[in-house]
C-alpha cells in the first residue's frame, strides 16, 4: 500500500485571537505566532502509519508551503512517515483551494502511483475542507470526508460523520480519505523516531520538477480573490454579578428575567 | 459572459428538503433581484418532483428536477456528475449550496470539474457594484471575516453555513416552472458503496436549533462536572454543550462541541461554565441572544462576550442557580 499523506503547516490555532489587521497596510499580522502541523493532519498521518503497519507499504508526506516548513515535515517523518515532498516555489504562491489541490495532485501523480491519499478533514486556518475532495477529482479518485473510523483489508470500510448520525461506506483503493480528529490518538514522537527521521529525506520540489500547466497554479490558477478582511467585533458591555453564591443566583435569574430570556412559566 | 441566473442546490434527504436549502433560496432570491435574473433550484433524487412546489413557494422561479434511482441517496460520484451536467447545460452565474456534510463534499468536487472558484462556509452574501458575488466567510477560527470574489470564472460558487440566511415565508400564491432534466448516470461510476446509514438518537438534540445551551469547559476540572452542567440544562429545559478542551480531555463526546468547524449556535440563552473562551469557541457562540459566563479567572476572554459575568466557583454557584430555578418553578405552579 503506498499512502500519500497531505500535511499543511498552519499558524498555531492557540494564537488566533492574536491575528489582527495592520491598520496602515490592511494586511494580516501574525508576527510571533508559531507555525505547527495542522492538528487534524496529525490524525491523518497517524492513520496512514497504522495502515502501513497493518498492510505494509510506505507513507509519503506531501506539503505545499515555504522552504522553512521542512521542520514540520521532519516531525511527520519522526512519527513514522518514510519520505516527504515539500512543494515550495514562488510560482505556487497565492493559490486558492483549486490551484493548491491541482499542484498537490500533480506532484502526487509524479511521484506515484499511490493507493490511498489521506488528509485532515479541514485546516485550522482556512477550514474549507475543499482540498482533499478536489485532489480526488484531479486524480480521478473517489473521496470520502468526515471519517471517524476505518477498517482496512482488501477493501476499506469507512464510517463518516453526518448531521443525523453515521454513514458506513465500502470502497476499494485508489481513494482519497479526509479524517476527523476523533478517528485516533496520534502517537507521541519519541527519541527513536527523531533519530530515525535523521536519515529520512525531505525533498524540496520546485515548479520545474513537476509537470504542471502554469495557468493552473499559484495566483494565476486561482479563480478566487480575497478582498477586505475585518476583525468582527463580538464584544459586549457585560455586567458583573457579585456576592455570595446565593446572591449571585438570585441576581442571575433576575437578570435573565429582565433580558426576557426567562419568562414566567418558561421554566 | 453568457452565464445567467442564481442557482441553489436543493438538498433533500429521505424525501425531505433540508432547512438550509430554503435558507439559501431566500438568499438567492435577494441576489437574483439585485441581478435582475431568476432563481433556479436543482432538485436531485428519485421520485422527488413533488418537492418542487415547496421550493417555488420559498422563492424559486424554476425547479430543475433530475430523477434517477442512483440519486436516491447521496453519493459524491453520482451527485457530482449530475450537478456538473446541469452547470454545463444551464450555465448559471451563481450556484449556492448549504454547507452541510453533503454540500461541503459535493461543491468542491463540482468546482474542480468545471474549473471554477468555491468559497466555503459563507455567513454573508451580497452583490458588489460590478455585479460580482461578495462571499463573506470566517477564517482563523472566526477571528477574522474575509470577503472573497470570483471575478472571472463561472459559476461563482459558495457553500453557505446553515442557520445564517433568512428563508422567505412560504407563499402558496407563488408560481414557477418545473424543468425535467435528464442526466445519464452509470452505476459503475459510483465508486463508494453505502453499506448502511445509522441514525443516532442523540443527534436529535441539536445544538444548532437549541433555545438554551449550558456548556462546560476545562474549568469543570473533572468529567463528573458535566453531571452538574446537565442538571442545570435540564432545569432550564436546555441542552448540554462543551468546549473543545472538554472534548479533547475525553469528558464528553464531540457531538456536544460548540465552535468546531462550521458549528455555530445562537440560542436565546448560552451559559458558559468553566470555559475560558478560545476564539474558536467565542466565534461559535457569540451570536447567542444572552450570554452568561461563570469562571474563576476574571481575565478569561469569555467575559468579553458575556452579558452577565460571574467570577466564582461554578460548583458553588450553579447549585444555587438550580435551586433558584426550582423555587421559581414552584412559585409559578402555585400561581
Amino acid at each position: 500500500m503506498r499512502i500519500a499523506c497531505l500535511v499543511k503547516p498552519v499558524p498555531d490555532p492557540e494564537y488566533y485571537n492574536r491575528i489582527s489587521i495592520d491598520p496602515v497596510r490592511g494586511i494580516l499580522t501574525r508576527a510571533g505566532i508559531p507555525v505547527v502541523m495542522n492538528p487534524t493532519d496529525r490524525h491523518a498521518l497517524e492513520e496512514a502509519i497504522r495502515i502501513k503497519e497493518k498492510m505494509g507499504g510506505e507513507v509519503v508526506i506531501f506539503s505545499m508551503a515555504p522552504d522553512d516548513a521542512g521542520g514540520i515535515l521532519k516531525d511527520g517523518l519522526a512519527m513514522g512517515a518514510d519520505e516527504a515532498y515539500l512543494l515550495s516555489d514562488r510560482a505556487f504562491a497565492g493559490a486558492d483551494t483549486l490551484a493548491t489541490s491541482y499542484t498537490l495532485a500533480k506532484a502526487i501523480e509524479q511521484f506515484g502511483p499511490f493507493d490511498i491519499i489521506l488528509a485532515g478533514n479541514e485546516s485550522a486556518d482556512g477550514s474549507t475542507s475543499q482540498v482533499p475532495p478536489q485532489v480526488g477529482v484531479w486524480l480521478s479518485m473517489p473521496s470520502l470526508a468526515g471519517i471517524i473510523r476505518m477498517e482496512y483489508g482488501e477493501s476499506f470500510r469507512v464510517w463518516c460523520d453526518v448531521e443525523e448520525g453515521r454513514v458506513e461506506y465500502e470502497v476499494t483503493p485508489p481513494v482519497v480519505f479526509a479524517v476527523k480528529r476523533g478517528i485516533n490518538t496520534p502517537r507521541y514522537i519519541g527519541i527513536k523516531g527523531i533519530m530515525a527521521a535523521k536519515s529520512k529525506k525531505v525533498s524540496i520540489i520546485r515548479v520545474g520538477d513537476i509537470s504542471v500547466d502554469l495557468d493552473r497554479i499559484g495566483l494565476n490558477g486561482s479563480p478566487t480573490r480575497a478582498g477586505r478582511i475585518v476583525v468582527p467585533d463580538i464584544g459586549r458591555k457585560g455586567e458583573t454579578i457579585t456576592g455570595s453564591p446565593g446572591e449571585i443566583a438570585e441576581g442571575i435569574i433576575e437578570g435573565l428575567r429582565k433580558a426576557g430570556v426567562i419568562k414566567e412559566g418558561m421554566i | 459572459m453568457d452565464n445567467k441566473n442564481v442557482w441553489i442546490f436543493a438538498e433533500q434527504r429521505n424525501d425531505k428538503i433540508m432547512n438550509v436549502a430554503y435558507e439559501i433560496l431566500g438568499a438567492a432570491r435577494r441576489l437574483a433581484d439585485k441581478r435582475n435574473c431568476e432563481v433556479y433550484a436543482a432538485l436531485l433524487g428519485d421520485h422527488v418532483e413533488h418537492l418542487a412546489e415547496g421550493l417555488i413557494q420559498h422563492g424559486a422561479d424554476k425547479v430543475c428536477v433530475v430523477e434517477d434511482p442512483l440519486l436516491r441517496v447521496f453519493t459524491t460520484d453520482a451527485y457530482t456528475d449530475a450537478v456538473e451536467a446541469i452547470i454545463k447545460n444551464f450555465k448559471p452565474e451563481i450556484f449556492l449550496y448549504g454547507a452541510t456534510t453533503i454540500g461541503r463534499d459535493l461543491a468542491p468536487r463540482v468546482a474542480s470539474r468545471v474549473h471554477t472558484g468555491l468559497t466555503a462556509d459563507c455567513t454573508g452574501l451580497d452583490i458588489d457594484e460590478d455585479g460580482l458575488l461578495l462571499q463573506i466567510r470566517p477564517a482563523f477560527g472566526g477571528n477574522l471575516m474575509a470577503t472573497i470574489k470570483c471575478p472571472e470564472k463561472r459559476p461563482q460558487m459558495a457553500t453557505v453555513r446553515p442557520g445564517v440566511m433568512e428563508k422567505l415565508p412560504e407563499d402558496a400564491s407563488r408560481s414557477g416552472d418545473v424543468i425535467r432534466f435528464n442526466v445519464e448516470l452509470d452505476e459503475n461510476n459510483i465508486r463508494t458503496k453505502i453499506l448502511q446509514i445509522v441514525k443516532e438518537a442523540k443527534r436529535t438534540v441539536n445544538l444548532e436549533e437549541a433555545k438554551i445551551i449550558v456548556s462546560g469547559g476545562r474549568g469543570l476540572k473533572t468529567p463528573e462536572g458535566f453531571k452538574l452542567i446537565k442538571e442545570l440544562a435540564d432545569a432550564l429545559g436546555g441542552v448540554v454543550g462543551a468546549s473543545r478542551a472538554a472534548v479533547d480531555s475525553g469528558w464528553i463526546s464531540s457531538d456536544h462541541q460548540v465552535g468546531q468547524t462550521g458549528k455555530t449556535v445562537k440560542p436565546e440563552l448560552y451559559i458558559a461554565c468553566g470555559i475560558s473562551g478560545a476564539i474558536q469557541h467565542l466565534a461559535g457562540m457569540s451570536g447567542s441572544r444572552t450570554i452568561v459566563a461563570i469562571n474563576m479567572d476574571p481575565n478569561a476572554p469569555i467575559f468579553k462576550v458575556a452579558d452577565y459575568g460571574i467570577v466564582g466557583d461554578l460548583y458553588k454557584v450553579i447549585p444555587m442557580i438550580i435551586d433558584e430555578i426550582k423555587n421559581a418553578k414552584d412559585a409559578s405552579s402555585v400561581l
